[in-house]
């Protein structure tokens, strides 16, 4: 009994585990009820000492002090608040009238809007309900087919997954033991090519079938010029002039940044690029600004209106993004200042009150616990776990799996999809991810490559019918009854689930093809990292313990921990050896894309 | 039964001060951890108290916001399987699951802990970190949640008990995502409305 107890601890725990789970009993609970149970069982059949869990408190003060985990509330807050400040409407309304007059041109403004908002914030149902409210009737109305319209805005919900900050790239980070900033440079080209995918699907659609996407009709295009122009040549001009400053500014700042200094600098890549938008930026909304104050008159309606929608989200990205690529903030920091920036916005437009701050916040406060608790459970799994070498099971698990690295990647990511499914993100991060690491690890397998492609797969599954979450977002506000349309008074047909599902396929084909373009050329992720950033972190740790501290040359340090310090600040100096030490399977982490969390119903 | 539902309606009053409470933590924390970025980027300022602060609270907001939690049915299941059982079923496991592991789960995380938290107390034990904060009371903080989550528990169970012998609401259908279902149903009825 205890020999054949003792031979097959994992298997016996891991199946438990499944079992406990699929009772429907809560996750954090199962997680930690399971790993108590089979310690004390362990320590009964004198497999584990007595003192096992002495040291379990520790583990969980050291979630408490894990502060990349405070980007979960922070990111959740700021998309709570941003969802209702009003913003995406105007994005969508405006960049749906520049849009609008070309065939697939509303289709391309959601996929537009839907990369603003998920490079503002990480979260997926805000952007999905916002855009199924706005977008998807003014669609409906002009004769979008029902299923294309619905991919789109599915489709470019989930981006947020996958487009830093997203909160998924903190969580994997966190548990496979890698920076933040890496993942997110990582992630950067893969979100990128998506984002281009889709567009030149969209655009092959209004070439072929243009039917499916009608361009607006002439009376659906407000901000007229008096004359009745359209106002685009304005627009285009202006468009042009801003960008030919940006790209001259960021073609030259190494020589600017040189002449200011006094000495001969080389500007890293990141910096320039976040400057360049950045001036850009400033100087179209000051254009609009002395424009509009002085009356000139030089620029038409739908360039001052472009200007002043685009600035709330651009200066939030660069309060978010901008700040943690300058090495200013931590990724935390980072998060908490978007938090802090949404909020000035909603007050700004005076959509801020106390209900809705209150609301925002009890929610955030309930995602959070949630959260934190899934992560207690798994760590309090995973440490009887590990003690009952659970570890070496897993690998021995995947010794009889063929085709090395390749066969591994293909088989976790087909099992990984298929599990987004049923359980949401933070389960696969917590439970999965740190039992899966090891062993990319050892197959040597890049594990910020490993992360990236684990998120572009989980978006994948977010958006595969019938389960994947996006489309429940969007199911839940998509017309589900024929209306009469206000505007042209014609009746326009419900939204069939079947649409929102037959609609996100195309996008699943080229969310999969991705997957497996990242399998084939883990070059996508890893010729995004700087060379100098590629350190392991032992490295970096030494980096940081020189304690000197100045101009940009130091960037690897901010990357390399996730966060950059005052001078000689002690603080960090300390905690980031801890995260060094961390093993990945201590499961401290966090978080996510909101379009899961809303497993429990 | 009468006098155990009473004892779970002052246990749900307590969660829900808690949850009251626990909220403007986290806009504390927010305002502290962007701060600390902004002092520190514009004025050279860094204090390690500041940086300890944030975890302290946010520390605070998950684990005293536990039984609130749980109290909402927030804490999230899986229920692939679970959504096909009958709620007699589901409500059985809850009892069982929360009898046979929760409220023990609750007992040795404080067990586990409190010898750590007193010796923290009596030792004065302060952060390793210049400036840093004294330790005692994020360390109290674990057998304070689970203490509460524990409570919690009994309040559920003498509700999944009275619901069963038909003595009150069904506490699975009570809570839980409320707040994002009233939002989602707001909404839904705004999409007839005319979107500019």
């Amino acid at each position: 009994m205890t020999e054949l107890f003792a031979a097959h601890v994992p298997e016996l725990m891991f199946g438990s585990l499944i079992l406990f789970l699929l009772t429907g009993f809560p996750v954090a609970f199962s997680l930690a009820s399971c790993g108590l149970l089979f310690g004390f069982l362990g320590m009964e059949f004198g497999l584990l000492p007595a003192s096992l869990f002495q040291a379990l408190p520790l583990r969980v003060f050291g979630i408490i002090q894990n502060e990349t985990l405070l980007a979960i509330p922070f990111f959740t807050l700021m998309g709570l608040i941003l969802e209702r400040s009003g913003m995406a409407e105007d994005l969508l309304d405006t960049v749906g009238q520049v849009f609008g007059p070309i065939r697939g041109g509303l289709a391309l403004a959601v996929l537009f809007v839907g990369a603003l908002l998920a490079a503002t914030t990480g979260v997926v149902a805000a952007s999905v309900i916002s855009m199924g409210l706005i977008s998807l009737p003014i669609m409906l109305r002009f004769g979008y087919s029902p299923a294309v319209a619905s991919g789109a805005i599915t489709a470019s919900g989930t981006l947020a997954q996958i487009l830093p900050p997203s909160l998924v790239l903190i969580v994997m980070a966190d548990q496979l033991g890698r920076s933040v900033g890496d993942l997110y440079k990582g992630a950067f080209i893969p979100a990128f090519a998506l984002v281009a995918l889709y567009a030149l699907f969209i655009i092959g659609l209004a070439i072929f079938k243009p039917k499916l996407v009608p361009a607006l009709p002439p009376e659906a295009r407000h901000y007229r010029e008096p004359n009745g122009h359209s106002g685009m040549r304005s627009l285009l001009v202006f468009g042009a002039l801003v960008t030919t400053v940006s790209v001259v500014f960021g073609l030259n700042y190494s020589e600017i940044l040189s002449a200011f200094k006094g000495e001969e600098i080389s500007a890293p890549l990141d910096e320039t690029i976040v400057l360049a938008l950045t001036c850009g930026t400033l100087l179209a909304f000051f254009g609009a600004l002395i424009n509009k104050a002085l009356g000139f008159g030089l620029l038409s309606r739908i360039t001052e209106r472009v200007t002043f929608v685009l600035i709330p989200p651009l200066a939030l990205i660069f309060l978010v993004l901008g700040t943690i690529f300058l090495g200013i903030a931590t990724p935390t920091e980072g998060g908490a200042m978007g938090a802090i920036g949404g909020m000035a916005m909603a007050f700004a437009r005076g959509k801020l009150d106390l209900p809705l701050l209150r609301n925002a916040l009890e929610s955030t406060a309930r995602l959070s616990c949630f959260v934190l608790f899934i992560l207690i459970g798994s760590t309090i799994f995973s440490f009887t776990f590990t003690a009952v070498d659970g570890q070496i099971w897993v690998e021995h698990l995947f010794d009889k799996l063929p085709g090395g690295q390749i066969g591994f990647l293909v088989f976790v990511n087909v099992v990984i999809f298929f599990l987004g499914f049923f359980i949401d993100f933070f389960e696969i991060a917590f439970i999965l991810v740190p039992l899966l690491a090891p062993v990319a690890d050892k197959l040597g397998i890049d594990l910020v490559w490993f992360g990236v492609l684990l998120a572009m797969n989980l978006q994948t599954s977010f958006l595969t019918p019938p389960f994947g979450f996006a489309l429940f977002y969007l199911r839940s506000v998509a017309p589900a009854k024929d209306y009469l349309d206000r505007i042209t008074g014609k009746n326009v047909a419900s939204v069939k689930t079947m649409d929102i599902y037959r609609g996100s396929i195309p996008f699943v084909i080229i969310q999969i093809a991705m997957v497996a373009a990242l399998i084939a050329f883990p070059g996508l992720v890893t010729s995004g990292l700087d060379k100098a950033v590629k350190v392991d972190l032992d490295t970096i740790e030494i980096n940081v313990q020189s304690g000197d501290d100045g101009g940009w040359g130091q960037q690897e340090d901010a990357w390399g921990g996730g966060s950059p310090r005052p001078e000689g600040d002690p603080a960090l100096d300390s905690k980031r050896p801890q995260d060094g030490e961390t093993p990945p399977d201590s499961g401290d982490g966090g978080s996510t894309g909101f379009g899961n969390t809303q497993r429990g119903w | 039964m009468d006098t155990l539902l009473r004892l779970s309606g002052v246990i749900d009053a307590v969660s829900r001060l808690f949850g009251k409470f626990i909220i403007w933590l986290v806009l504390a924390a927010t305002v502290i951890s962007a701060g600390n970025a902004i002092a520190r980027k514009a004025f050279n300022l860094g204090s390690n108290a500041f940086l300890e602060i944030q975890w302290y609270l946010f520390g605070a907001v998950f684990l005293l916001g536990a039984g609130f939690t749980f109290l909402q049915n927030a804490h999230v299941r899986i229920d692939v399987v679970a959504s096909r059982l009958s709620m007699r079923t589901r409500m059985f496991i809850d009892i069982v699951g929360i009898l046979v592991f929760l409220l023990p789960l609750c007992w040795f995380m404080i067990d586990f802990a409190w010898p750590i938290v007193k010796g923290a107390y009596i030792s004065g034990e302060m952060s390793s970190n210049s400036g840093g904060l004294i330790r005692w009371p994020v360390y109290a903080l674990v057998p304070a949640g689970f203490a509460l989550l524990g409570l919690q528990a009994v309040s559920e169970l003498i509700k999944r008990i009275a619901f069963l012998h038909g003595k009150g609401p069904n506490p699975l259908l009570l809570g839980g995502h409320d707040d994002q279902a009233a939002a989602v149903a707001a909404h839904t009825d705004s999409t007839v409305e005319e979107p500019k």
